[in-house]
């Protein structure tokens, strides 16, 4: 039954990137990326350092936006509009794409107030229905039995990994409808990193995630599609199976064979 | 154990002890600095005894004296000063770390550096041949005729405007700890993780929601010690004071316009001329209410902090 239901699921591009550019300064470091990741899927993207990979995470919640000298043309479509238009509006933007960093970065402030914070930001919700939203987004992210009884606690105070489920729960709780995770666990040991693995594929039902790694098992494990970057260009796209069992590029299975990288 | 070894100890034992001295020495200085004001305040002190601290009166030749105007004039201009220097610090540090262009940011932190390596007599000439007449004839009668015209705090901005007195020694004093207080927000506002703040703005957050609720937080002990720096200068500032706040050892009402004392000014005025005896003695006494003000004051930052890092967890 599952292969019938895989073939009838329709893919649909939830983020379409076409001829984009990004420069630092005069230096550019995306160059011509044509991709398009998929409602509901895992993209992981993966190459060596400085491939650009960061870069187009980036890219696609405009974060580049506050630092000057950086700046990007092509087309970058989410939910019909392009991005990188001028008048687009950053913060709702960044409240439709969610991002979570290579380490935990909690707010200084209590457990429950790292996940509130976001969604006061976006919408007025009753003390209640706040409630609800703090227990539903960090039941998501796997982390409720753990801190269900110190919500008043600092979340500077939990552990690095439940920093980060903190972290990605804070991201969820403002629904978004893409997740960002740009290496998120490059800084955690082998268990908070098998948690959170599991915890993208919980996730994937509800939200389409862009996941950049330098871990090539980590996006053989988490992704349903992978992107292959080196040095500013796309290499290779197309399904994690594909990509990891026969590459079409000599370069990615160079990297993906650990001849490289 | 060879030789080179044996030099070594006995180097580390003389580092050790050297800078261990120095330390002791800057207790020590502290402890004789206070019996030294004791001491010379003692006449005064029995004289007198707490009622030093409530009376208004000065008066040299009856060798009756009082630290209530001197007191109120240095806590209060203290008080406007970072009234009206905080908001304008934390603005310009916030600038400076998040919303000014790259290329005026290094001018204009340089620019706020040079403004706190102006002398204070400098301020103090300014003060008073410059500011002072200007305040007196414009902004005075517009703060007089709008907020003196208030209930309640109207009486502080009533009376006339001389230009010298209580108030524009305060914004003499805020003008000269900005740069001070700015330069500490924006040292530790540069220290807070980038990828914080990304994921503040990564939540959809605005620049005030970023700073008001994620990078004031982070930083607030670095701020209060930038305010308490501030506030500490402003307490123990001399000649700009003197020059503007028009030394008038006179407490008849609470407006800001009249003109004061300060415990610093009534020292650099009086010292010189003061008689041996209780008028000298009174005089050291005042230094001491000072010495006793900052120290207060620096206690209750201490004590601050100390309960804003258990409220955090931060140990």
């Amino acid at each position: 039954m599952m292969p019938v239901e895989k073939s009838l699921q329709q893919l649909v591009p939830q983020i379409s990137i076409k001829n984009l550019n990004f420069y630092y300064g005069k230096a550019i470091a995306l160059k011509n990326i044509n991709l398009e990741i998929y409602k509901g899927h895992v993209t992981a993207f993966i190459g060596p350092s400085g491939c650009g990979k960061s870069t187009l995470l980036r890219t696609i919640n405009r974060m580049y936006d506050l630092y000057p000298g950086q700046h990007a043309d092509g087309d970058l479509i989410v939910d019909g509009k392009n991005i990188l238009d001028k008048g687009v509006d950053t913060i709702e933007l960044r409240a439709k794409v969610g991002m979570v960093f290579q380490k935990p970065t909690p707010f200084p402030m209590s457990i429950y107030d790292n996940i509130a914070f976001g969604v006061r930001m976006h919408e007025k919700l009753t003390r209640n229905q706040m409630d609800d939203r703090v227990e539903w987004a960090l039941t998501k992210a796997a982390l409720w039995n753990e801190v269900k009884d110190k919500l008043n606690a600092p979340g500077t105070g939990l552990s690095g990994g439940q920093q980060q489920r903190l972290c990605i729960a804070r991201g969820v709780a403002v629904k978004p409808q893409v997740l960002l995770l740009d290496e998120p666990t490059s800084a955690l040991d082998p268990i908070s990193t098998m948690r959170i693995e599991e915890l993208i594929h919980e996730l994937k039902r509800d939200f389409t995630i862009a996941i950049v790694t330098h871990n090539m098992q980590q996006a053989a494990r988490v992704s349903d599609y992978t992107a292959y970057m080196y040095l500013g260009e796309l290499v290779e796209f197309g399904k994690t199976d594909e990509i990891f069992i026969k590459p079409q590029d000599k370069r990615t299975e160079d990297y993906i064979t650990g001849r490289m990288g | 154990m060879n030789e080179s070894h044996k030099q070594g100890r006995l180097g580390d034992w003389l580092f050790f002890n050297l800078t261990r001295l120095f330390a002791v020495i800057t207790l020590a200085m502290l402890v004789g600095v206070v019996i030294s004001l004791t001491w010379s305040a003692m006449p005064s002190i029995k004289e007198f005894g707490f009622g030093f601290l409530f009376s208004s009166e000065w008066n040299p030749p009856a060798e009756r004296f009082g630290a209530l105007v001197p007191m109120y004039g240095t806590v209060v201009t203290s008080v406007i000063a970072l009234v009206i220097a905080l908001p304008i610090s934390f603005g310009i540090a916030l600038f400076l770390t998040e919303l000014s262009p790259a290329w005026l940011r290094r001018p204009l932190g340089i620019a706020i550096e040079l403004l706190a390596g102006i002398p204070s007599i400098v301020y103090g000439i300014w003060g008073l041949l410059v500011f002072a007449p200007i305040f007196g004839q414009y902004v005075q009668p517009l703060i007089g005729g709008t907020l003196g015209q208030l209930p309640i705090i109207g009486g502080l901005f009533s009376g006339p405007s001389l230009g010298i007195g209580i108030l524009a020694a305060g914004i003499i004093l805020a003008i000269m700890i900005i740069p001070f207080i700015t330069s500490v927000m924006r040292d530790v506002f540069e220290l807070v993780p980038p990828m914080l703040k990304e994921s503040c703005y990564g939540l959809g957050g605005t620049t005030w929601e970023v700073v008001w609720k994620v990078v004031l937080p982070y930083t607030r002990v670095g701020v209060i010690g930038g305010v308490m720096l501030g506030l500490g200068r402003a307490l123990g500032e001399t000649m700009a004071v003197t020059f503007v706040i028009g030394n008038a050892s006179l407490l008849s009402n609470f407006s800001l316009f009249l003109p004061g004392n300060s415990i610093t000014s009534a020292l650099a005025n009086e010292f010189a001329e003061a008689s041996p005896g209780l008028y000298t003695s009174a005089l050291v006494e005042l230094g001491l209410i000072l010495f006793l003000i900052t120290f207060i004051v620096l206690s209750f930052s201490k004590l601050l902090l100390l309960s804003l890092e258990k409220q955090s967890g931060k140990s």
